[in-house]
């Protein structure tokens, strides 16, 4: 089993589980940066596998997918905002209410517009070759693009602001509000992308299909301190640990002659996040200063 | 939050606009399904309170868990803290009481068996809010994080411990139950509703009276209200908190006596799904107060069981999804009343307004 770590089979199976986690850890450090509390990361993914697969079905193009996931994730974001920033409610639970939400709008959606009580009709796929999969090399321009744009331009230098100290933006004449909208739909639009892989990369959404991956995103956002780059690499860890899974279910791989019971074993990403919040959580950086509050 | 009439007014105006939100993006949902929403609204609600007792006990049956969800996330929210990990705890509780109740002579009396059995359900649940308290008393980590983290973990486990050591050839259901931990059911059509019920109201009347008559009720609001202020008046937070978790995650655990001793008198797998993500709703809109919660739990009940009553007209997903834009829609209603409706007199304006920052 140590052998089969170090194929490319291993590689390329990694990297696949990476992607989604990437574009949403990478949308929810800008969410968050920009001082919204970002819990609907979880319901960006999910609508945007959704839409997806849905556009991908419509049109027969792959690329036309990945478009309709990233304005689904847009668009969540804008609902989110919307409740969060114009209507004040608490942005935990609009997070929360928009992930129970999806769960059951897409759900929905499939019922409505294809009879089916679970899986959409095959989308085009981009299938397991990595490097002619757009999303595969999106993601790493993203991981790269992403902490740029925050550090060294005037659009990130204001989404900063905004997280830190909203009150230095007003007095300057920005509005903190117009720089959150503008980080959250940037934002939406990548963790969009991450659900388009999920669904175009099996060809097909079926229902809950992010199955948490938006929380597992959003604590590796709280663990590498609201750094994108940090948090895009945490995600690469997650991915480790899942493909890593995956071998072991394939490979019936034993631990001192027993066999790694099955139903356990997926729970390996959980119970890391959980032992590094613990480990690092009293460490690690302070969170944006303006997190959570209007 | 201590509750003036004014505040009653306001909470009363949140809750009315949330619902008239709801029925109308339900309606607007109907039409996209096609049918007709006054028809299929009607159809929901003669079919479960007139014409259909099984429906109608249903809606009683689904309640009866989601005072005690409810109650389980309000109390975690009064001190400050968001439990979505009630539905971690529901399947500890379900776990914990089936295994109690299966490991039980057969012929124990039911004087022994429903107390051992129930206690289980509220241990083992207040073990996993235990653990969620503890984790954010004393490393900081966020209860919502974590909460994700165990109910993954906990329903992984549960499956584990079913195919390991309950489950009976080959199929997902556990041994039965001592038949003395089994609780009567109310008949209406052969529906599960049971004499958990009692145990629901119960908790409701508990909860009311700790939260208004007692110190401890005071010290956990003070932490939820404001956690610095708290701690300057020599309240401990992070102990607060703790104990907060604690009886929270006890009380969605008591949900497994309404799903194990009421109605399958086994475990199975998958048993109690969803009754905790649906006590944030039936929390919130029951605005925190313990009969608010049960007259939320018993509309949520009936979302439920009547979207299931017209799963012909309308996909049952329609529910489903109404249920997370209750949550959204209450969540947006309550800042919009307590804008528009009569504000308090002396109360400071809220100086993150007055500058113009949001």
């Amino acid at each position: 089993m140590i052998a089969a770590l170090f194929t490319t089979a291993f590689l390329a199976q990694m990297i696949r589980i990476a992607v989604p986690y990437v574009f949403a850890a990478l949308g929810g450090t800008l969410t968050e940066g920009s001082g919204v509390v970002d819990l609907a990361i979880e319901a960006k993914l999910l609508f945007g596998a959704f839409a997806a697969a849905a556009v991908a079905h419509a049109t027969g193009s792959a690329w036309a997918g990945i478009a309709g996931g990233m304005a689904a994730g847009a668009l969540t974001a804008a609902i989110q905002l919307g409740c969060a920033l114009w209507l004040e409610a608490d942005q935990v639970i609009v997070g929360v209410a928009l992930n129970i939400l999806a769960l059951g709008g897409t759900r929905f959606l499939l019922q409505v517009i294809y009879h089916e009580g679970a899986n959409s009709p095959p989308a085009p796929a981009f299938g397991d070759v990595i490097v002619t999969n757009p999303l595969v090399i999106g993601a790493v321009v993203a991981a790269v693009l992403v902490p740029l744009a925050v550090q060294r331009t005037r659009w990130g230098l204001r989404l900063r602001a905004a997280g830190e100290r909203p009150e230095a933006l007003v007095a300057v004449g920005v509005s903190p509000r117009r720089a959150r909208m503008h980080a959250a739909l940037v934002g939406g639009a990548l963790a969009g992308a991450g659900g388009a892989q999920l669904s175009l990369a099996v060809g097909g959404f079926s229902a809950d299909m992010s199955s948490g991956r938006g929380y597992i995103a959003l604590a590796m956002v709280i663990l590498s301190g609201w750094r994108p780059a940090i948090a895009a690499l945490a995600c690469v860890g997650v991915a480790i640990a899942e493909a890593l899974n995956i071998l072991i279910q394939i490979t019936h791989a034993t631990i001192a002659g027993h066999r790694i019971p099955s139903e356990l074993a997926p729970l390996l990403p959980y119970v890391l996040t959980l032992v590094v919040l613990l480990v690092y959580n009293g460490r690690s950086r302070r969170p944006p200063g303006s997190l959570g509050k209007l | 939050m201590i509750a003036t009439s004014r505040d009653d007014g306001r909470e009363t105006l949140a809750v009315a606009i949330a619902l008239l939100a709801s029925v109308a993006i339900g309606s607007a949902l109907m039409l996209c399904a096609g049918k007709a929403p006054g028809h299929v609204w009607w159809l929901m609600v003669e079919r479960t309170l007139f014409t259909d007792a099984y429906s109608l006990g249903q809606v009683l049956y689904k309640a009866t868990a989601l005072v005690l969800t409810g109650l389980s996330v309000s109390i975690a929210l009064d001190a400050g803290l968001f439990n979505i990990g009630a539905e971690g705890q529901v399947t500890a509780g379900v776990v914990a009481c089936a295994a109690v109740g299966a490991a039980l002579p057969h012929g124990t009396p039911a004087m022994i068996a429903i107390p051992a059995c129930t206690l289980a359900a509220a241990v083992a649940g207040a073990a996993i809010g235990g653990m969620i308290g503890g984790m954010r008393a004393w490393r900081g980590a966020h209860e919502v994080i974590t909460s994700i983290m165990l109910n993954a973990i906990v329903a992984g486990v549960a499956l584990w411990l079913g195919n390991e050591l309950l489950f009976q050839n080959s199929t997902t259901t556990g041994p039965p139950i001592a038949p003395g931990a089994e609780l009567p059911q109310f008949g209406f059509g052969g529906s599960s509703a049971n004499a958990s019920l009692v145990l629901a109201l119960g908790a409701v009347v508990a909860v009311w009276w700790v939260r208004a008559r007692t110190t401890w009720g005071q010290a956990l609001l003070a932490v939820g209200r404001d956690p610095a202020a708290a701690r300057a008046a020599g309240i401990s937070v992070g102990r607060v908190q703790l104990y907060a978790m604690l009886a929270a995650g006890a009380f969605a655990g008591l949900a497994a006596t309404n799903f194990v001793m009421g109605h399958k008198h086994a475990f199975e797998e998958g048993l109690g799904r969803g009754a905790g993500i649906l006590g944030i709703s039936a929390a919130l809109l029951g605005r925190m107060n313990p009969f608010g919660i049960a007259a939320a739990a018993l509309a949520l009940g009936f979302l439920s069981s009547g979207g299931l009553a017209v799963a012909q007209e309308v996909p049952k997903e329609l529910t489903e999804m109404l249920q997370g834009v209750v949550v959204l829609a209450v969540a947006a209603a309550g800042p919009l009343a307590r804008r528009y409706g009569r504000a308090p007199k002396n109360v400071p304006a809220d100086p993150a307004r007055t500058t113009g920052v949001a």
